[in-house]
Protein backbone atom coordinates (compact mmCIF):
# COMPACT_ATOMS: atom_id res chain seq x y z
CA UNK A 1 0.00 0.00 0.00
CA UNK A 2 1.07 3.44 -1.11
CA UNK A 3 2.44 5.70 1.98
CA UNK A 4 -0.16 8.17 2.42
CA UNK A 5 1.58 12.18 2.52
CA UNK A 6 2.79 13.67 5.78
CA UNK A 7 3.01 9.79 7.45
CA UNK A 8 6.10 9.26 9.38
CA UNK A 9 6.44 5.31 9.29
CA UNK A 10 9.83 4.78 11.31
CA UNK A 11 9.32 4.74 15.20
CA UNK A 12 11.56 6.40 17.35
CA UNK A 13 13.48 7.99 14.03
CA UNK A 14 14.05 11.34 15.85
CA UNK A 15 17.20 9.11 17.00
CA UNK A 16 18.94 10.35 13.40
CA UNK A 17 19.09 13.78 14.95
CA UNK A 18 22.41 14.15 17.53
CA UNK A 19 21.05 16.43 20.07
CA UNK A 20 24.52 16.17 21.74
CA UNK A 21 25.85 19.06 19.93
CA UNK A 22 23.76 21.24 21.31
CA UNK A 23 25.44 20.91 24.75
CA UNK A 24 28.17 23.03 26.20
CA UNK A 25 28.70 21.35 29.38
CA UNK A 26 28.55 17.35 30.22
CA UNK A 27 27.80 15.44 33.01
CA UNK A 28 30.50 13.26 34.40
CA UNK A 29 29.70 10.10 36.72
CA UNK A 30 32.22 9.85 39.42
CA UNK A 31 31.11 6.25 40.35
CA UNK A 32 32.20 6.92 43.13
CA UNK A 33 29.63 7.26 46.19
CA UNK A 34 26.71 6.31 44.42
CA UNK A 35 24.34 4.17 46.00
CA UNK A 36 21.98 2.95 43.13
CA UNK A 37 19.06 4.60 43.69
CA UNK A 38 18.95 5.13 39.92
CA UNK A 39 17.29 8.70 40.17
CA UNK A 40 19.18 10.01 37.62
CA UNK A 41 18.06 7.81 34.98
CA UNK A 42 13.94 8.59 36.29
CA UNK A 43 15.05 12.33 35.73
CA UNK A 44 16.65 12.66 32.57
CA UNK A 45 14.14 14.51 30.45
CA UNK A 46 15.94 12.82 26.94
CA UNK A 47 16.00 9.49 28.75
CA UNK A 48 19.37 9.05 28.43
CA UNK A 49 21.14 7.69 31.40
CA UNK A 50 22.04 4.08 31.25
CA UNK A 51 23.87 1.53 33.92
CA UNK A 52 23.43 -0.71 36.68
CA UNK A 53 25.18 -1.56 39.70
CA UNK A 54 26.32 2.08 40.60
CA UNK A 55 28.17 2.26 36.87
CA UNK A 56 26.06 4.81 35.23
CA UNK A 57 26.65 6.57 31.75
CA UNK A 58 24.99 9.14 29.91
CA UNK A 59 24.89 8.92 26.32
CA UNK A 60 26.61 12.15 25.20
CA UNK A 61 25.02 11.44 21.49
CA UNK A 62 21.72 13.19 22.58
CA UNK A 63 22.78 14.42 26.57
CA UNK A 64 21.80 18.27 25.60
CA UNK A 65 23.68 19.06 29.09
CA UNK A 66 20.45 20.37 31.28
CA UNK A 67 22.27 19.20 34.97
CA UNK A 68 19.13 18.16 36.24
CA UNK A 69 20.88 14.77 37.11
CA UNK A 70 23.54 16.78 38.70
CA UNK A 71 20.52 18.56 40.81
CA UNK A 72 19.08 15.60 41.61
CA UNK A 73 21.82 13.00 42.67
CA UNK A 74 21.43 12.92 46.49
CA UNK A 75 24.62 11.93 47.20
CA UNK A 76 26.75 14.33 44.67
CA UNK A 77 28.25 11.81 42.82
CA UNK A 78 27.78 13.61 38.98
CA UNK A 79 29.16 16.94 38.14
CA UNK A 80 29.08 19.47 35.36
CA UNK A 81 32.17 19.82 33.16
CA UNK A 82 32.90 22.27 30.96
CA UNK A 83 33.03 20.71 27.48
CA UNK A 84 36.00 21.96 25.08
CA UNK A 85 35.36 20.19 21.30
CA UNK B 1 30.61 1.32 25.65
CA UNK B 2 27.62 -0.69 25.01
CA UNK B 3 23.93 0.92 24.55
CA UNK B 4 21.53 -1.40 26.46
CA UNK B 5 18.70 -0.82 24.20
CA UNK B 6 15.94 -2.69 26.45
CA UNK B 7 16.15 0.47 28.63
CA UNK B 8 14.77 2.52 26.15
CA UNK B 9 12.20 5.15 26.49
CA UNK B 10 8.82 4.96 24.18
CA UNK B 11 9.50 8.74 23.72
CA UNK B 12 13.19 7.93 21.92
CA UNK B 13 15.90 10.73 22.68
CA UNK B 14 16.81 13.17 19.94
CA UNK B 15 13.79 15.50 20.36
CA UNK B 16 14.32 18.64 19.93
CA UNK B 17 12.50 19.77 23.30
CA UNK B 18 15.21 22.61 25.17
CA UNK B 19 17.42 21.45 27.75
CA UNK B 20 15.90 20.62 31.03
CA UNK B 21 12.08 20.20 29.59
CA UNK B 22 9.34 19.68 32.26
CA UNK B 23 7.07 18.51 29.07
CA UNK B 24 9.42 15.94 27.62
CA UNK B 25 10.26 14.22 30.88
CA UNK B 26 6.68 13.93 32.02
CA UNK B 27 5.76 12.64 28.11
CA UNK B 28 8.94 10.12 28.62
CA UNK B 29 7.98 9.33 32.13
CA UNK B 30 3.85 8.63 31.27
CA UNK B 31 4.32 6.86 27.83
CA UNK B 32 6.95 4.48 29.88
CA UNK B 33 4.21 4.03 32.77
CA UNK B 34 1.28 2.97 30.14
CA UNK B 35 3.30 1.47 27.50
CA UNK B 36 3.58 -0.12 25.21
CA UNK B 37 -0.06 -1.41 23.66
CA UNK B 38 -0.91 2.16 23.82
CA UNK B 39 -2.41 4.07 21.14
CA UNK B 40 -1.82 7.91 21.60
CA UNK B 41 -2.71 11.04 20.08
CA UNK B 42 -1.50 14.74 20.51
CA UNK B 43 -2.69 17.76 20.34
CA UNK B 44 -0.40 20.49 18.62
CA UNK B 45 1.36 22.68 20.96
CA UNK B 46 5.54 21.56 22.16
CA UNK B 47 5.13 18.48 22.54
CA UNK B 48 4.18 17.67 18.78
CA UNK B 49 6.74 19.88 17.47
CA UNK B 50 9.06 18.84 19.41
CA UNK B 51 8.73 15.39 19.06
CA UNK B 52 7.74 15.17 15.60
CA UNK B 53 10.01 17.22 13.59
CA UNK B 54 9.29 16.05 10.19
CA UNK B 55 10.51 13.37 8.54
CA UNK B 56 11.25 11.20 11.73
CA UNK B 57 9.16 11.05 15.10
CA UNK B 58 10.24 10.53 18.68
CA UNK B 59 7.02 8.38 19.67
CA UNK B 60 7.52 4.16 19.12
CA UNK B 61 3.88 3.66 19.58
CA UNK B 62 0.71 4.89 17.19
CA UNK B 63 0.91 8.64 17.31
CA UNK B 64 -1.29 10.43 15.75
CA UNK B 65 -0.90 14.32 15.75
CA UNK B 66 -4.42 15.78 15.34
CA UNK B 67 -5.87 19.98 15.36
CA UNK B 68 -4.92 22.00 18.15
CA UNK B 69 -8.61 21.47 19.72
CA UNK B 70 -9.61 18.14 18.82
CA UNK B 71 -7.11 15.46 20.49
CA UNK B 72 -9.84 14.00 22.60
CA UNK B 73 -12.30 13.40 20.19
CA UNK B 74 -9.73 11.60 17.49
CA UNK B 75 -8.67 9.94 20.69
CA UNK B 76 -12.61 9.00 21.27
CA UNK B 77 -12.80 7.87 17.57
CA UNK B 78 -10.06 6.19 17.98
CA UNK B 79 -11.81 4.43 21.37
CA UNK B 80 -15.06 3.03 19.14
CA UNK B 81 -12.75 2.03 16.36
CA UNK B 82 -11.53 -0.25 18.55
CA UNK B 83 -15.13 -1.33 20.13
CA UNK B 84 -16.48 -1.70 16.56
CA UNK B 85 -13.12 -4.00 15.79
CA UNK B 86 -13.67 -5.99 19.20
CA UNK B 87 -10.16 -5.29 19.66
CA UNK B 88 -10.46 -2.83 22.75
CA UNK B 89 -8.36 -5.13 24.87
CA UNK B 90 -5.99 -5.08 23.11
CA UNK B 91 -4.47 -1.29 23.35
CA UNK B 92 -5.34 1.53 25.70
CA UNK B 93 -6.13 5.10 23.54
CA UNK B 94 -4.20 7.71 25.44
CA UNK B 95 -5.09 11.84 24.14
CA UNK B 96 -2.29 14.35 25.22
CA UNK B 97 -2.64 18.21 24.96
CA UNK B 98 -0.97 21.33 26.71
CA UNK B 99 -2.78 23.42 28.85
CA UNK B 100 -4.09 25.95 26.39
CA UNK B 101 -4.90 22.74 23.82
CA UNK B 102 -6.92 21.62 27.43
CA UNK B 103 -8.41 24.61 29.11
CA UNK B 104 -8.82 27.07 25.97
CA UNK B 105 -8.98 25.54 22.39
CA UNK B 106 -10.15 22.00 23.00
CA UNK B 107 -11.96 22.52 26.07
CA UNK B 108 -15.03 21.92 24.33
CA UNK B 109 -14.31 18.33 22.36
CA UNK B 110 -12.70 17.56 25.97
CA UNK B 111 -16.03 17.94 27.55
CA UNK B 112 -17.91 16.33 25.02
CA UNK B 113 -15.43 12.83 25.28
CA UNK B 114 -15.72 13.42 29.01
CA UNK B 115 -19.93 13.16 28.70
CA UNK B 116 -19.88 10.39 26.21
CA UNK B 117 -18.15 8.49 28.33
CA UNK B 118 -15.20 7.15 25.73
CA UNK B 119 -12.86 4.88 27.78
CA UNK B 120 -9.84 7.13 27.13
CA UNK B 121 -7.24 8.63 29.40
CA UNK B 122 -6.49 12.62 28.73
CA UNK B 123 -3.11 13.78 29.81
CA UNK B 124 -3.11 17.87 30.61
CA UNK B 125 0.79 18.98 30.27
CA UNK B 126 0.07 22.07 32.19
CA UNK B 127 3.21 24.48 31.78
CA UNK B 128 1.03 27.52 32.59
CA UNK B 129 0.91 29.30 28.90
CA UNK B 130 1.48 29.03 24.99
CA UNK B 131 5.13 28.07 25.85
CA UNK B 132 5.52 26.89 21.45
CA UNK B 133 4.52 30.35 19.79
CA UNK B 134 6.36 32.17 22.18
CA UNK B 135 4.86 32.18 25.80
CA UNK B 136 1.52 33.53 25.75
CA UNK B 137 -1.11 33.14 28.74
CA UNK B 138 -3.49 30.40 29.00
CA UNK B 139 -6.09 29.93 31.42
CA UNK B 140 -3.87 27.76 33.31
CA UNK B 141 -1.47 30.57 33.13
CA UNK B 142 -1.47 31.58 37.01
CA UNK B 143 -1.83 34.63 38.97
CA UNK B 144 0.58 37.67 38.02
CA UNK B 145 3.14 35.65 35.82
CA UNK B 146 4.47 37.88 33.07
CA UNK B 147 3.96 36.69 29.54
CA UNK B 148 4.12 38.39 26.32
CA UNK B 149 0.40 38.63 26.08
CA UNK B 150 0.02 39.84 29.69
CA UNK B 151 3.47 41.50 30.46
CA UNK B 152 4.46 43.11 33.46
CA UNK B 153 5.12 47.14 33.73
CA UNK B 154 4.69 50.32 34.54
CA UNK B 155 0.74 49.95 35.70
CA UNK B 156 0.73 46.06 35.17
CA UNK B 157 1.29 43.09 37.19
CA UNK B 158 1.33 40.28 34.77
CA UNK B 159 -1.73 37.90 34.12
CA UNK B 160 -4.56 39.23 35.94
CA UNK B 161 -6.46 35.63 36.62
CA UNK B 162 -5.79 32.54 38.58
CA UNK B 163 -5.57 29.65 37.07
CA UNK B 164 -8.92 27.99 35.33
CA UNK B 165 -10.13 24.66 38.01
CA UNK B 166 -9.43 22.50 35.45
CA UNK B 167 -9.59 19.33 37.33
CA UNK B 168 -12.74 20.70 38.91
CA UNK B 169 -14.54 20.81 35.65
CA UNK B 170 -13.18 17.63 34.46
CA UNK B 171 -14.87 16.29 37.56
CA UNK B 172 -18.15 17.77 37.13
CA UNK B 173 -18.60 16.02 34.67
CA UNK B 174 -19.15 12.69 37.08
CA UNK B 175 -15.98 10.78 35.30
CA UNK B 176 -14.38 8.23 37.52
CA UNK B 177 -10.84 9.51 37.82
CA UNK B 178 -9.32 12.87 38.02
CA UNK B 179 -5.89 13.23 39.42
CA UNK B 180 -3.53 16.10 39.79
CA UNK B 181 0.45 15.05 39.39
CA UNK B 182 3.84 17.02 38.92
CA UNK B 183 6.97 16.03 37.65
CA UNK B 184 8.77 16.96 40.80
CA UNK B 185 6.99 13.73 42.02
CA UNK B 186 8.08 10.81 39.54
CA UNK B 187 6.87 8.08 41.25
CA UNK B 188 3.10 9.74 42.31
CA UNK B 189 2.90 10.40 38.39
CA UNK B 190 4.14 7.01 37.41
CA UNK B 191 1.26 5.40 39.95
CA UNK B 192 -1.30 7.35 39.05
CA UNK B 193 -0.91 6.64 34.86
CA UNK B 194 -1.10 3.08 36.17
CA UNK B 195 -4.08 3.80 38.19
CA UNK B 196 -5.98 6.03 35.57
CA UNK B 197 -5.56 2.87 32.99
CA UNK B 198 -6.87 0.16 35.06
CA UNK B 199 -10.39 2.39 35.10
CA UNK B 200 -12.69 1.77 32.80
CA UNK B 201 -14.06 5.30 31.33
CA UNK B 202 -12.68 8.51 31.02
CA UNK B 203 -10.05 9.95 32.86
CA UNK B 204 -8.53 13.49 33.47
CA UNK B 205 -4.84 13.60 34.15
CA UNK B 206 -3.08 17.42 34.99
CA UNK B 207 0.54 17.49 34.90
CA UNK B 208 2.64 20.19 36.14
CA UNK B 209 5.90 20.55 34.33
CA UNK B 210 7.94 23.32 34.56
CA UNK B 211 9.33 25.03 31.26
CA UNK B 212 12.70 26.59 31.70
CA UNK B 213 11.95 28.82 28.71
CA UNK B 214 8.77 30.48 29.46
CA UNK B 215 9.09 30.09 33.33
CA UNK B 216 12.92 31.28 32.60
CA UNK B 217 14.52 29.50 35.60
CA UNK B 218 17.58 27.32 35.03
CA UNK B 219 17.58 24.34 33.24
CA UNK B 220 19.02 22.10 36.26
CA UNK B 221 16.27 23.66 38.53
CA UNK B 222 13.13 21.94 36.68
CA UNK B 223 12.56 19.03 38.96
CA UNK B 224 13.55 22.20 42.34
CA UNK B 225 10.58 24.24 40.86
CA UNK B 226 8.42 21.58 40.44
CA UNK B 227 8.38 20.62 43.85
CA UNK B 228 8.41 24.24 45.50
CA UNK B 229 5.26 24.65 43.90
CA UNK B 230 3.73 21.59 45.30
CA UNK B 231 5.58 22.55 49.00
CA UNK B 232 3.92 26.25 48.84
CA UNK B 233 0.53 24.89 48.12
CA UNK B 234 0.18 26.75 44.85
CA UNK B 235 -0.01 23.31 43.07
CA UNK B 236 -2.59 20.76 45.08
CA UNK B 237 -1.33 17.27 44.29
CA UNK B 238 -4.98 14.78 44.48
CA UNK B 239 -7.06 12.30 43.55
CA UNK B 240 -10.69 12.55 42.64
CA UNK B 241 -12.85 9.66 42.30
CA UNK B 242 -16.84 10.38 41.24
CA UNK B 243 -16.59 13.88 42.22
CA UNK B 244 -15.07 13.37 45.53
CA UNK B 245 -11.52 14.02 46.83
CA UNK B 246 -9.96 10.55 47.65
CA UNK B 247 -6.23 10.78 48.54
CA UNK B 248 -4.56 14.28 48.92
CA UNK B 249 -0.09 14.68 48.39
CA UNK B 250 0.27 16.43 52.18
CA UNK B 251 2.84 19.36 52.42
CA UNK B 252 5.82 17.94 54.09
CA UNK B 253 7.08 21.25 54.92
CA UNK B 254 5.60 24.65 54.13
CA UNK B 255 7.38 27.21 51.67
CA UNK B 256 6.38 30.60 51.40
CA UNK B 257 5.54 31.05 48.44
CA UNK B 258 8.65 33.68 47.60
CA UNK B 259 10.53 30.65 47.79
CA UNK B 260 8.89 29.62 44.79
CA UNK B 261 8.87 32.72 42.68
CA UNK B 262 12.35 33.50 43.09
CA UNK B 263 13.18 31.09 41.31
CA UNK B 264 11.70 32.24 38.23
CA UNK B 265 12.13 35.37 35.98
CA UNK B 266 8.46 35.27 34.85
CA UNK B 267 7.89 36.59 38.45
CA UNK B 268 10.74 38.44 38.46
CA UNK B 269 8.82 42.02 38.79
CA UNK B 270 7.19 40.97 42.20
CA UNK B 271 10.45 41.52 43.81
CA UNK B 272 11.65 44.93 41.87
CA UNK B 273 8.63 46.91 41.35
CA UNK B 274 7.30 48.79 44.76
CA UNK B 275 4.48 47.48 45.51
CA UNK B 276 5.28 43.87 45.67
CA UNK B 277 5.30 42.68 48.96
CA UNK B 278 1.58 43.77 48.76
CA UNK B 279 1.07 41.75 45.20
CA UNK B 280 2.81 38.59 47.09
CA UNK B 281 0.60 38.19 49.76
CA UNK B 282 -2.55 38.24 47.79
CA UNK B 283 -0.18 34.59 46.02
CA UNK B 284 0.24 33.37 49.65
CA UNK B 285 -3.51 33.71 49.77
CA UNK B 286 -4.01 31.76 46.89
CA UNK B 287 -1.93 29.14 48.46
CA UNK B 288 -3.38 29.36 51.64
CA UNK B 289 -6.88 28.96 50.49
CA UNK B 290 -5.50 25.92 48.10
CA UNK B 291 -4.10 24.38 51.74
CA UNK B 292 -7.48 25.17 53.19
CA UNK B 293 -9.48 24.10 50.37
CA UNK B 294 -8.02 20.28 49.69
CA UNK B 295 -6.53 19.68 53.20
CA UNK B 296 -2.85 19.94 52.08
CA UNK B 297 -1.29 20.03 55.93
Amino acid sequence: MAKPEGVVAKPGSSKEYKTGSWRTEKPVFKQDKCTDCRICVMVCPDGVIFGSDKKYYADLDYCKGCGICVEECPVDDIEMVVEVR
Amino acid sequence: MKKPEITESLLAPGHKACAGCGEALAARIIMDAAGPDIIVTAATGCLEVFSTLYPQSAWKMPWIHSLFENSSAVAAGIEVALKALGRENEAKVIAQGGDGATADIGVGCLSGMFERGHDVLYICYDNEAYMNTGIQRSGLTPFEASTTTSPSGEISWGNKTDKKPMPEIAAAHKIPYVATATVGYIKDLEKKVKKALSIKGPKYLQVHCPCPLGWAHDPSLTIKVAKMAVQTGLIPIFEMENEKITSVRKIAKKQPVEEYLKLQARFRHLFKKIGGEEEIKRIQQIADNNIKKYGLM
